[in-house]
């Protein structure tokens, strides 16, 4: 640990993917990012590190398939049109087991939309976004501390599972400034050697081929069902999710990220003036910490959820298929880019309460 | 017998699987090209093949080097990641027309200019044909595809992409020729031009790309003779072979 560093969203995404292990560094500029592939570009020789400026984002998701099928952790950061076009990309590293870091700072869509802050990629994260049966782990970041912790815990992820990660952030993550404490740097020749990796061949060991392609329709059931039983083991284990104020609360309010943060305050707002509302926080998009849903949905005192997105209800319906129509589960959204303030997430509690 | 010497063996760095090439078809012979190259250079143990999607997606099972498998299109993205990542390794893409001269145009054309320092096989049979023949964007006027069945019109359907003269205009590469394996003497030229891309790559110059006129029996019609003969009587005289870069020291 070292001391505490004011710097902007979009380069703490930087700074901690460096001391995270990660000398590699693709990406295409689109705002409300630009600082994080600006950032790499001046930190990344200073480590003897790579970063390429790719010929589109369908080029850069492909120079982190080769990367990391060469055995080195490598990322890039995007935002919402961007990120839509690494779709096949992801799709393909998931097929081949690929260990990649991808941070989507959404902005305001559909089309090209606009630069606010907007959940609306939701969906596309946490369902699949590319093609065939897959899932990628997919982490929500609430202020820039946490943004930073998450850096390094979707490097481990990936590694550990062979899995792409999304970290799930959005234009105000990227864009505000906070003071942050990076965890223990971490050399990357300290890592575990990744044997499966195309390195060049040893003519000792088999040849390694990185590939998602079997023409044998047993075959490729056999590797589909070998990725289900991971993504059950990451559900079994992986889940990450914040409650606050959840004990003896009648609303029970779900939401992440920026949108979380703001829940919190209208949340201590509420409180004050006697109503009883908590805050379930998912950290983890995918794996859904369905049980803290279901816990909060067992007790007498929950009258009812809330839930709070920058979109036009996404998260919602994973948390419908937890509370399985047995209590209401309300929703508010703000479109378009805007950001509710926490009088108007105070005034949506008090108006159900 | 015992005087016997041996003058031809299948290169080691070829696997036994057997092959899913269709009879006649050219693949197989740039196949051994490449592997024997690189047997040859003493590459084998350092060299990563990334493999495109097309009929030689199957090469992920024919080459003995640790391979890595594409996306359609997108070779030269992955491969400057494994070279950034291994700059010390040598690194080939080995693609097909429709992969890397249609839906790859632009991963191959900023891969050159980069002057990435890595080796492109680029197989051009002018036509698509894992997918059953259809018009690629180096197809011939009056040749007929499954989609232009009325044979290319080169007024409706525009005119074929001449790869090695475009990416030759480019700073980036060391070296772009095109070469053909009609017959004996022009495998012996190809031969020798990837042996001077993969020498390119060794050297540290930059770029190179090495396009073969190669057949396709199967998808254009005609007999494993005859489409040899096609090659020499049609493709090469619109994309005349030769070196089109080639910098000073190669
Ligand atoms: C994104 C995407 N689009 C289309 C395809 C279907 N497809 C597979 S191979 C191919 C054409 C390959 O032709 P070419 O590169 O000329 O190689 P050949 O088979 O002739 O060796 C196409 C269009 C695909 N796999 N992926
Ligand atoms: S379809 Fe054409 S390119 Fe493919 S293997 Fe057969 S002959 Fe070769």
């Amino acid at each position: 640990m070292g001391n505490k560093i004011l710097m902007k969203g979009a380069e703490v995404l930087g700074e901690a993917a460096v001391k995270a292990g990660c000398r590699l560094y693709f990406g295409y500029p689109i705002t409300p990012q630009n600082e994080a592939p600006a950032y790499m570009a001046k930190r990344l020789p200073e480590v003897n590190g790579t970063f390429v400026q790719a010929e589109s984002e369908v080029a850069a998701i492909n120079m982190l398939y080769g990367a990391s099928a060469a055995g080195h952790r490598v990322m890039t950061t995007s935002s919402s049109p961007g990120i839509s076009l690494m779709m096949e990309g992801v799709s393909y590293c998931a097929g081949a087991e690929l260990p990649v870091v991808i941070v989507n700072v959404m902005r305001g869509g559909p089309g090209l939309g606009g630069i606010g802050p907007s959940q609306a990629d939701y969906f596309q994260a946490t369902k699949g976004g590319g093609h065939g049966d897959y899932k990628i782990i997919t982490l929500a970041p609430t202020n820039l501390q946490e943004q930073a912790d998450l850096i390094f815990k979707a490097f481990d992820l990936a590694d550990k599972y062979r899995i792409p990660v999304m970290i799930l952030s959005d234009g105000l993550l990227g864009q505000i400034m906070e003071a942050v404490e990076y965890k223990d740097e971490i050399k990357p020749e300290d890592l575990a050697k990744k044997e499966w990796a195309a390195t060049g061949r040893d003519p000792k060991r088999e040849k390694n081929l990185i590939n998602s392609l079997d023409l044998d329709l047993d075959g490729l059931e056999r590797h589909n069902h070998k990725l289900q039983k991971r993504y059950k083991e990451i559900e079994n284990t992986e889940v990450m999710c914040e409650e606050y104020k959840t004990d003896d609360a009648k609303i029970v309010v779900v939401a992440y990220g920026t949108t979380a943060r703001i829940a919190k305050t209208a949340i201590d707002k509420v409180r004050e003036e006697g109503l009883k509302v908590g805050l379930i926080r998912p950290i983890t998009l995918w794996p859904f910490p369905s049980e803290n849903i279901k816990n909060a949905l067992q007790k007498e005192n929950v009258k009812a959820f809330y839930v709070f997105e920058l979109s036009a209800g996404q998260m919602i319906e994973d948390v419908q298929l937890c509370v399985n129509a047995k209590k209401p589960v309300n929703f508010y959204g703000r479109l378009g880019g805007n950001v509710p303030s926490p009088d108007e997430l105070a005034e949506k509690i008090r108006e159900i309460y | 017998m015992n005087d016997m010497k041996q003058i031809f063996k299948v290169t080691p760095l070829l696997t036994k699987t057997k092959r899913s090439y269709c009879p006649g078809c050219t693949h197989g012979v740039i196949h051994r090209l490449v592997c024997e190259v690189i047997e040859e250079m003493n590459l084998f143990e350092e060299t990563v093949i990334v493999v495109p999607v097309g009929c030689s997606t199957l090469s992920i099972h024919y080459f003995e080097m640790d391979t890595v498998q594409a996306a359609h299109g997108r070779a030269p993205a992955v491969a400057t990641g494994v070279k950034r990542a291994l700059p010390d390794k040598t690194v080939v893409t080995y693609q097909g027309d429709g992969d890397l001269a249609s839906i790859g145009t632009a991963e191959i054309v900023h891969a050159a200019t980069r002057g990435e320092n890595i080796t492109t096989i680029f197989v051009n049979n002018g036509i698509y044909g894992m997918t059953g023949g259809q018009m690629a964007p180096t197809t011939l006027e009056g040749w007929k595809t499954t989609t232009s069945p009325f044979g290319r019109d080169y007024k409706k359907e525009g005119y074929p992409i001449k790869i090695s003269e475009m990416l030759a205009t480019l700073n980036g590469p060391a070296y772009i020729a095109r070469t053909s394996v009609h017959n004996p003497a022009n495998i012996m030229k190809t031969k020798r031009a990837i042996r001077k891309a993969f020498k390119a790559q060794k050297e540290g110059l930059g770029f190179s790309l090495v396009e073969i006129l190669s057949t396709c029996p199967t998808n254009w019609g005609m007999s494993p003779v005859n489409s040899l003969k096609r090659i020499s009587e049609e493709t090469m005289k619109y994309y005349p072979l030769g070196e089109y870069k080639s910098v000073e020291g190669l």
